[in-house]
């Protein structure tokens, strides 16, 4: 079987045209649907950045959230209610809002503040410069610093701005696991300090971050916030809700599912159309293959490896060509949010088998139909 | 005369029905030796390349059977047909239907391959036959860089390349001028032919008879006649 294989290889791979052709189709069809959902994927990370970075069990928030973005202030009996809840370890309050900063050039620029419980600093980031302690020194505050930070003017330790006429400083310099997705630094301090520096409504408390006594304790603690009127989600619980809010209310998951899907067209008609001819085209030389004595399995194997083949090389090439432009981009711009998992793989690879498994289906059954008598026929 | 490599019993083949029936085969029975060279020759239509599709296992009669050195190849399941076509025929097809994606050699190792001998060895084995048809410097060479009667002398290779027992001809002087297709089947009569070997040739062309054993005139899907060729 070895030579068979070889022999379909050195009949496909010799068309340079025809295999030019399918490969460009193929390579251009996975690089559009990986690219297409890789900025889906990036997008939807970085929609739950703040989730991920405060790395809570359990959130607590009001039933009509939607995105984290999207805060509903709770009233503090809320936090009390869920400290004395039956299998909560410890609650704590989190403020999260986006703040106007005053720069030192005079210019504004809007930051996502958040503020971390004042006794336990639950969800503090890593620092990279500062200690953490100096968060509680006079207007203290915390810049992380990612593909936002130069907005800041690339601010060090000591930095002065304005929030809201209040005077600000930096102390300390931090790193997240996720940048936020609409491109504005962040910020960190106190709870207390962010309910003095910013105007609030007349509930503050963004989210109630809460650590269980065991995971076990999950569902139960979920049953009594949901009594108190209040929805509790685990950390996975609420990506996913901000994953489903982009996915299904923006219009976004739906152009992007679109843009996909026409990818998969676009490289299915043009492969499947050049790898149909390329068969059209041996026809009677799979005709001459059979009266010799090739059995229609052994044509089978060779279209089907054929098929396989150049699929495999155009999802390899098409990743490498994503990859390649991914981190190009990067280079010219940080905030680009592309990024490629495996799940994006997985589709575009299930996406490539059935664009082979389609081109190879109508091959087969043309193969299977020539009788060798046509080859003498002629 | 040897035995018969071929014995055909009362062939009858016709395509299509009803008024569009038309019958290319009427009772046609004969014998092939080893050791001849048998012509089938007659007009268009005759029934010819039918007759050569039923002998070498390619096209199913309607009724009449084909016996191959004892054994009724009509009986086989369409994985053995294969088989004895690849064991026990070669082809040489009248458009040579060479790969030209494919070295001469690779398209003369295409019957080894089928039978599963790894590529080496197939091109080692492809060369020798180049090598028996006098292209042994051709071998690296795509079938469209060469000259008609070197391309019929690549399928010649190709059709000998798994040591058949019968080779089947097809108009094998029909894209050929005639001196290169005198040659070639003299070339054939010359080095392919042996005792252990029957060779069948449909042909139109009068002037490669002297080549023959026997020629067996066609007419409307009758045999008309056979005549003594010129090896007789």
């Amino acid at each position: 079987m070895k030579g068979i294989l070889k022999l379909a290889y050195k009949l496909l791979v010799n068309d340079k045209a025809k295999f030019t052709a399918l490969l460009v189709g193929i390579t251009f069809a996975v690089f559009l649907m990986i690219a297409m959902t890789s900025l889906f994927a990036g997008v939807l990370k970085r929609a739950s950045a703040t989730v991920v970075n405060l790395g809570a069990s359990v959130w607590v928030m009001d039933q009509s959230v939607q995105t984290v973005a999207n805060t509903i202030g709770m009233p503090d009996y809320v936090l009390d209610a869920v400290r004395s809840m039956r299998g909560v370890r410890y609650a704590v309050p989190v403020y999260s809002g986006v703040a106007l900063v005053k720069l030192a050039d005079g210019t504004y620029q809007a930051c996502t503040l958040v503020g971390l419980d004042d006794t336990s600093l639950f969800g503090r980031p890593q620092l990279l410069e500062g200690r953490i302690e100096d968060i509680y020194g006079e207007n203290a505050f915390i810049v992380v610093k990612d593909t936002e930070f130069p907005k800041m003017e690339n601010p060090g330790v000591g930095t002065e701005f304005e929030v809201n006429d209040h005077r600000g400083v930096i102390v300390g310099i931090a790193q997240v696991a996720s940048s936020g997705l609409f491109g504005i630094p962040t910020l960190y301090t106190t709870y207390e300090r962010a309910l003095q520096y910013l105007p609030n409504p007349r509930f503050t408390i963004s989210y109630v971050l809460v650590e269980p006594k065991s995971p076990a304790e999950i569902p139960n603690i979920k049953l009594q916030v949901q009594a108190l009127g209040y929805l509790g989600l685990t950390k996975d619980e609420f990506m996913d809700k901000i994953s489903d809010f982009y996915m299904y209310q923006t219009g976004l998951g739906m152009n992007l599912l679109i843009m996909t899907v026409m990818s998969f067209i676009v490289g299915l008609s043009i492969s499947g159309q050049t790898f149909y001819t390329f068969v059209l085209e041996n026809l009677e030389k799979f005709g001459a293959l059979k009266a010799i004595g090739a059995k229609s399995r052994e044509l089978i194997v060779m279209i089907l490896f054929q098929a396989s083949f150049t699929a495999l090389t155009g999802y390899g090439l098409g990743i490498g060509l994503c990859a390649l432009t991914i981190a190009l981009a990067k280079l010219k711009l940080p905030d680009y949010a592309a990024m490629i998992t495996f799940w994006n793989l997985a589709l575009a690879f299930v996406m490539v088998v059935v664009i082979a498994a389609v081109s190879s289906y109508f091959g087969v059954r043309k193969v299977l139909r020539i009788e060798p008598f046509d080859i003498f026929r002629g | 005369m040897a035995n018969p490599a071929i014995t055909a019993t009362a062939l009858v083949k016709w395509f299509g029905e009803g008024e569009a029936k038309t019958t290319a085969l009427r009772e046609v029975s004969l014998d092939a030796y080893f050791g001849e060279m048998l012509y089938i020759v007659g007009p268009s239509g005759s029934g010819k390349t039918t007759l050569l599709s039923v002998l070498s296992g390619i096209l199913r009669p309607n009724s009449g059977s084909v016996s191959v050195e004892g054994s009724d190849i009509w009986n086989l399941s369409s994985d053995k047909l294969a088989d004895f076509r690849l064991h026990k025929i070669g082809f040489v097809f009248q458009d040579y239907h060479l790969f030209p994606r494919l070295t001469t050699a690779e398209n003369v190792a295409i019957p080894l391959i089928l039978k599963r001998k790894n590529w080496a060895e197939g091109i080692a084995e492809a060369n020798k036959c180049l090598e028996i048809v006098g292209l042994k410097g051709r071998a690296g060479l795509p079938p469209v860089k060469l000259s008609g009667g070197e391309q019929q002398r690549v399928a010649i290779a190709r059709a000998i390349a798994g040591q058949p027992d019968i080779l089947i001809m097809d108009e094998p002087t029909a894209s050929l001028d005639g001196d290169t297709g005198q040659a070639i089947v003299g070339f054939v009569h010359k080095n392919i032919l042996n005792e252990k070997r029957c060779i069948l040739i449909v042909t139109h062309d009068s002037r490669i008879y002297e080549f023959a054993s026997r020629i067996l005139k066609m007419e409307d899907g009758r045999l008309t006649g056979v005549e003594k060729g010129g090896l007789a």
